[in-house]
């Protein structure tokens, strides 16, 4: 009992505490990355995939992704509202919108321009090899991916795999 | 308004500080099983072993943590590599209750397609906590 009264209150107050966060998230928005951001970046997004740097994608497909993180490419990739502001402000956008409509598609860096010219040397056997599995896995060849160095200098094909 | 908010402040602030061990973070689980479970059995290890390697959807606990969950783990679709989960073999695990309960949230849903109650919470932690570590 006590510990439902608990958790109802502090519900309340995360609530809170977030509405506010929220209202200073877009007051402030496009603030600069800062140490606390980067971790928290880090941490929420970079754990599952790389955490991919802001350059990527443009803010507004940023945006559509932030907005749409309960059904993130087939995961539950829901943040708290503190934590969505920190991400946001990392990747350099604005609060993401309540409401994204559930239609719209999601954002593939894979599928950008600069992307596909960039890898377009590289096989679908490559990308699909037990080494790679996924092009979301960028550290199986850019050795510095999670540092969010992508110099060609930093590129180790692995074991079976080649670079045509 | 503020009064409510004050309160809550101060509620939060009553609240026991965070870093348990993974034991206490059981027990609380079990504690809470209690109260949702009519005749809880208490933690059970073995329960917990066929919850994690069971296939829920098309995912199990062990697609990503591996068969071994002392071993290190890899993102099923993204090959992420993935931290041992079991404490026996990795002190940093199941420490932050926040930080736990956010996995639970996330790993449930995209494994389940539901939460997990906390009476499968509490058999996986046993689990776990009996699984050898530094195999």
């Amino acid at each position: 009992m006590i510990h439902t009264l608990h958790s109802s209150v502090i519900t309340i107050a995360i609530r809170a505490l977030g509405a506010t966060l929220a209202i200073a998230t877009t007051a402030a928005q496009a603030a600069a990355p800062t140490p606390a951001s980067a971790s928290t970046y880090q941490e929420e997004c970079g754990s599952c995939h790389t955490a991919y740097p802001a350059r990527f994608l443009k803010p507004a497909d940023w945006t559509t992704v932030l907005g749409t993180l309960d059904r993130h490419y087939g995961a539950d990739a829901t943040l708290d509202a503190t934590a969505a502001g920190e991400v946001a402000r990392h990747l350099g956008v604005g609060s993401p919108p309540a409401n994204v409509p559930a239609a719209t598609a999601l954002p593939r860096i894979t599928r950008s321009g600069w992307f596909v010219h960039e890898h377009d040397e590289i096989s679908a056997a490559t990308f699909k090899s037990s080494a790679v599995r996924s092009a979301a896995n960028c550290s199986a060849c850019h050795t510095g991916a999670d540092r969010g160095d992508f110099d060609e200098h930093s590129i180790r094909m692995p074991q079976g795999t080649r670079h045509e | 308004m503020f009064h409510r908010f004050a309160m809550a402040i101060a509620l939060l602030a009553a609240l026991p500080a965070k870093a348990d061990t993974p034991q206490q973070l059981l027990d609380r689980y079990a504690a809470q099983a209690r109260t949702e479970v009519a005749a809880y059995p208490g933690p059970s290890a073995s329960a917990g072993n066929r919850f994690f390697h069971a296939r829920h959807s098309d995912w199990s606990c062990a697609s990503c943590h591996t068969a071994d969950p002392s071993t290190p783990g890899k993102h099923v679709v993204t090959g992420k590599p993935i931290a041992p989960l079991a404490p026996t073999a990795n002190a940093q695990r199941f420490r932050d209750p926040a930080r736990v309960e956010k996995w639970f949230k996330r790993n449930c849903s995209d494994t389940l397609r539901r939460t997990c109650t906390s009476a499968e919470k509490a058999d996986v932690l046993a689990y776990l906590l009996s699984a050898k570590g530094g195999a």
